[in-house]
């Protein structure tokens, strides 16, 4: 009985350290948002498009960190959020924000079904190479439907009606800026009880033993293909949103590039962690912005040096190293 | 039937060159099960090296390419002894992220010491026109690649079939902590294979500069195709690699003749096809 209600407490005390963590993980996105805000008032572009950028990292996280599939293809669901949403603007006339955010999120969780079922018939370095593959088709079928997506010219003539018609965006981006944070707070939080839930931790299982999993009568594949589409849909959300903030959909938001950045951006935070994705895009896109804009001709080299650096000395990741060491002194300490 | 026999001469070229830069790649790959995206700066950093030699101080074709050759394995060589081997058998992103970082410090590096132009490797006067078939003429250049190629396949088949080292070196891909336990000192193989991997890429990029340009983005641009061609191929099998070269040659050089405008379309549309029906690429064994 004693145990049981040890149990009991134990689950209380856990679920407790869990929200108390989720809420202060939204007050420290929102201060950094809010220091972003006053630092950069002449750039919150850059500051909405680590939004865009946070939002892929993060979908990537759901499928590299936490169910263990290699890809360097992400950016293909991103850019077929963003071509959705671009389309039902420029094409349809359909402007309503929203409307072209539920388009960006059906066209990336479509693209996320597609990607699924072909990627994840493979494992290890074929995978790797399955996953470019399909963004280089994805980037040359983008690229020759130029009636549809403006080929390299990228997709122009996008027009956003005012959020709920109130809130119109306007030249500086104001708009653009809070319309994308309360997106990425509402899809953190959401994405904070999708891992925790049993799907969530049935797609962790799978990454550590899918045998098992297999054992105990749950399909890894399904599981996965599931996870990939609720993916899609986030990077959708991401693609959409950056629709809707440029005005524009250009090809490079379908390419190799676009989807190596964002993997790089994951590890260099640290997988499996949604704030690892989080810091890895933040720190990642400062460090880019800074040195490009320092030395725009060894921005390469320098990007290049990090990697090597963090994979040597961190090689959890920014986050996954630095609460790893916090989490040892406090052991010491107790 | 002209053009039918220029597309043949050209994909049996390309595919030639292909095999010999990612050869390397696919042995290393299967001996030391490392996803190595850097090997394409290699062949670009010899490439580069080749030009220097070739052009600027004006010495001959052939010493361009030993140059070529030797220096590229000597830049190799600390490489791999201070990063590379950091990386053996860690998980296959930490193993990306490194030779991602690699790749781009070296296309930052010959952007800044050679420039962001084009790179062209003067040829041998014996290379340059064109050879009489007699029912057709085709490019000398296109003949020595195809050589080249071959040779590179028979010597490297030979020495992995017929040598002790290929006994020691097939062991090792099999089953490394078998083979050291027996004796072979396996990270004397590893050091081997690897410079003779990057000699070869180094090779490779300086003989197929006509076919692959040299330049600062070189590395990045041809990165996924050798990675393509040594997946699909199957890691570690040289047959495999060969088949694959050739094929994907094929497809990428006849798509690109007959329907320019559609890219690298039905290069990767190939690519997915061949490995959903062979997953461990078209002659990798079963682990």
């Amino acid at each position: 009985m004693a145990l049981v209600m040890n149990d009991e407490n134990q689950r209380l005390q856990h679920r407790r350290g869990f929200i108390s963590r989720d809420l202060a993980g939204i007050a420290v996105i929102i201060a950094i948002a809010a220091i972003g805000y006053f630092a950069f008032p002449d750039n919150l572009a850059l500051l909405t498009r680590m939004i865009t950028i946070a939002l892929l990292v993060l979908s990537l996280d759901l499928v590299t960190g936490y169910c263990g599939v290699a890809t360097l293809g992400h950016a293909a669901l991103f850019g077929s959020g963003a071509y959705a949403a671009g389309i039902l603007s420029a094409h349809y006339g359909i402007n309503d924000p929203l409307l072209m955010m539920l388009a960006g999120i059906t066209g990336g969780a479509l693209a996320g079904l597609l990607c699924g079922a072909i990627i994840l018939r493979a494992h290890g370095l074929p995978q790797l190479v399955l996953s470019i593959a399909l963004i280089n088709l994805f980037h040359e079928f983008a690229n020759k439907a130029s009636s549809w997506t403006g080929g390299s010219d990228g997709l122009s003539g996008i027009a956003p009606d005012p959020v709920f018609g109130l809130f119109e965006f306007d030249l500086y981006g104001h708009t653009a800026f809070f319309f994308g944070m309360a997106l990425l707070l509402i899809v953190f939080v959401l994405l904070r009880f999708l891992v925790r839930s049993p799907f969530g931790m049935l797609c962790h299982a799978i990454k550590q033993d899918p045998l098992r999993i297999r054992a105990m009568g749950a399909s890894p594949k399904a599981a996965l293909i599931r996870m990939y589409a609720i993916s899609g849909a986030v990077a959708g959300v991401g693609g959409a949103l950056n629709a809707i903030s440029t005005q524009v959909v250009g090809l490079d938001s379908l390419s190799f590039t676009q989807s190596a950045e964002a993997l790089v951006m994951l590890v260099l935070g640290g997988t499996g962690s949604l704030f690892g994705a989080l810091s890895g895009t933040v720190i990642f896109m400062l460090f880019e912005d800074y040195v490009s804009a320092a030395n725009p001709f060894h921005w390469l080299t320098m990007v290049g040096a990090l990697l090597i650096v963090v994979v040597l000395f961190a090689p959890k990741g920014l986050y996954g190293t630095s609460a790893a060491f916090v989490s040892r002194c406090r052991e010491q300490r107790s | 039937m002209q053009t039918v026999f220029s597309i043949a001469v050209d994909a049996f070229a390309y595919g030639m060159v292909l095999f010999v830069i990612s050869i390397g790649l696919s042995v290393t790959m299967g001996l030391m099960r490392v996803v190595n995206l850097a090997h394409g700066a290699f062949a670009m950093i010899g490439g580069y090296i080749a030009s220097y030699v070739a052009r600027d101080l004006g010495l001959g074709y052939a010493t361009a390419v030993i140059a070529a050759v030797v220096i590229t394995i000597i830049v190799a060589i600390p490489i791999e002894r201070f990063l590379f081997r950091r990386i053996y058998g860690a998980p296959e992103l930490t193993q990306v992220l490194m030779t991602i970082g690699i790749t781009f410090c070296v296309i930052g590096i010959a952007n800044y010491m050679m420039g962001p132009t084009l790179k062209t490797i003067p040829l041998a006067g014996a290379l340059q026109g064109s050879a009489d078939l007699g029912f057709r003429t085709i490019p000398v250049h296109r003949l020595f690649v195809i050589l080249c190629g071959l040779a590179v396949a028979l010597a490297l088949w030979f020495a992995i079939d017929r040598t002790s080292f290929g006994v020691k070196l097939r062991a090792s891909v099999d089953d490394a902590a078998m083979a050291a336990a027996l004796g072979v000192r396996t990270e004397i193989i590893y050091a081997v294979s690897f410079s003779v991997a990057v000699g070869l890429a180094a090779f490779g990029g300086v003989v197929g500069a006509e076919l692959l340009p040299v330049e600062p983005y070189y590395a990045l641009r041809y990165m996924v195709t050798f990675l393509v061609v040594v997946s699909v191929g199957g890691a570690g099998s040289i047959p495999g690699a060969l088949i694959a070269c050739l094929l994907l040659g094929a497809i990428d050089t006849t798509g690109r003749y007959l329907m320019p405008e559609f890219g690298e379309f039905f290069f990767y549309l190939a690519v997915i096809a061949i490995i959903c029906v062979f997953p461990r690429g078209l002659a990798g064994r079963a682990k």
